[in-house]
């Protein structure tokens, strides 16, 4: 008996403020715009961040209250977007895709060791301790930290070099904000070139360190008809607005550099 | 008459001599949470005020006539946080319609008053002090009104620490936490009061 007692009297307690709860519940409810979970619907849930809004529902909000535009999310696909636009009674032009890409092609192959890296597995943290275990000290440290903050599975580390599956990726800029080298950043998707190096080092220093680093040596420059890539710091870098996709450049690179 | 002048003088023992938050150190976590702007630490106050007030009185009733009528006594503090969480979620659910301002402003901290151990101390205190309805309410108002004190002395300092020149090492929450300590100290200085 004396057992029962608390037992029951809890459970009716509980069971009378669950129906006070849930009848105020319904008199309290709050009539929320419908449009706003219709958006969220379309957007693709992974609360990203890359809208600048607090995950996907923030940005279903600020789109219905007029702040954002149904283009805002980085995420979304095309046909999303022109049916957020349809919800919202507005048409978007949609803009050229964007995708990340790695600025590096130092595999384990390619770059030089400098010592061996036992440390923590993650780049951030890598960096504080003098930068890893690749002797170039603008390379990609191959640790993964882009890998663990991708929501869309988009990248994976192969042979020591972070590698993006452009179809999965949607250019939210996660990776890019936390690659503490900024080897990773958001390129045009259409122009398929562009120079995998980010190395300042003198030609010579570059040609002991690393097998498929720009060595600055202007060929490039040369090649090109359209005045679209220049070496500046001894690094060969692409004017978008000018450059055609015509390869020129990727051909010529004696270090095979320039992806094309 | 008597009776008036005797909840004045709980009240002002209550915010005064044995405020909640600087002397009895109750509800530390929203007082360091809450406190970045006066704005919202004037929100959270209220919302705790309300919340201790109307804690009080149904904490009493319930211990009245339902553990010691059942000779539960000790299920009080379940008891007691059951209450509390139903009443913050009721809370939430008003603000929600009725002040949607205030709730988007009080965000994540209106959930947060569930655990705020000042709360649940005023229920306790009522019944171990022996009080009654109305002393009771008397003392969970006051109570809510000592934290809303403590926190708006504490937010307006805090305003004017984002600007002056700190120490790097201190600079956040060690600066904070000092302030906290020396706001405490001055209200020890109440101590004397004798009523």
């Amino acid at each position: 008996m004396s057992i029962l007692m608390p037992v029951l009297v809890l459970s009716i307690m509980g069971i009378l403020f669950g129906i006070l709860l849930g009848v105020a519940a319904k008199v309290f409810r709050v009539e929320k715009d419908e449009r706003i979970e219709k958006i969220a619907e379309l957007l693709p849930g992974a609360n990203c961040g890359g809208c600048g809004y607090a995950g996907c529902a923030g940005f279903a909000e600020a789109v219905v209250r007029g702040e954002a535009k149904p283009n805002g999310c980085p995420g979304t696909k095309d046909e999303n977007i022109q049916k957020i636009a349809e919800i919202m009674g507005v048409t978007v032009k949609s803009g050229p895709k964007m995708v990340a890409r790695v600025l590096c092609k130092g595999t384990c192959d390619n770059v030089s060791q400098k010592c061996t890296y036992d440390g923590i597995s993650d780049c951030v943290a890598s960096n504080r301790y003098g930068g890893g275990d690749k002797a170039c000290e603008y390379s990609c440290c191959g640790l993964g930290s882009c890998v663990s903050v991708c929501r869309f599975g988009a990248i994976k580390i192969e042979n020591g070099v972070a590698v993006i599956d452009e179809e999965k990726c949607t250019a939210c800029g996660m990776c890019v904000k936390t690659c503490p080298r900024k080897v990773i950043i958001i390129l045009p998707k259409d122009k398929k070139t562009y120079v995998a190096c980010k190395s300042k080092e003198k030609g010579a220093a570059m040609k002991d360190i690393c097998k498929a680093g720009c060595i600055g040596c202007k060929l490039c420059e040369k090649a090109c008809e359209y005045d679209a890539i220049s070496v500046k710091d001894n690094l060969a870098e692409i004017d978008y607005a000018k450059c055609t996709d015509c390869g020129a450049c990727a051909e010529k690179c004696p270090k095979k550099v320039i992806n094309y | 008459m008597s009776l008036i002048i005797e909840l004045v003088l709980l009240s002002l023992g209550t915010i005064l001599v044995n405020n909640f938050v600087l002397v009895q150190f109750m509800g530390i976590c929203p007082f360091l949470g809450v406190s970045r702007k006066v704005s919202t630490a004037f929100g959270m106050s209220m919302a705790v005020t309300f919340v201790m007030t109307v804690a009080s009185g149904v904490t009493y009733l319930l211990q009245t006539y339902v553990l010691n009528v059942f000779h539960i006594e000790y299920m009080q503090t379940v008891a007691f946080i059951l209450v509390i969480a139903v009443l913050v979620q009721f809370v939430e659910m008003v603000l929600e319609k009725m002040m949607p301002a205030l709730y988007n402003a009080l965000g994540i901290y209106l959930p947060l008053i569930t655990t705020n151990c000042a709360v649940l101390g005023v229920a306790i205190l009522n019944i171990t002090n022996g009080y009654d309805f109305i002393h009771s309410v008397t003392y969970g108002f006051s109570g809510g009104l000592s934290f809303t004190l403590a926190i708006l002395l504490f937010a307006g300092v805090r305003e004017r620490l984002e600007t002056a020149d700190i120490p790097e090492a201190l600079k956040g929450f060690p600066i904070a936490l000092i302030t906290a300590g020396l706001i405490a100290m001055a209200f020890l200085g109440f101590q004397g009061l004798k009523f």
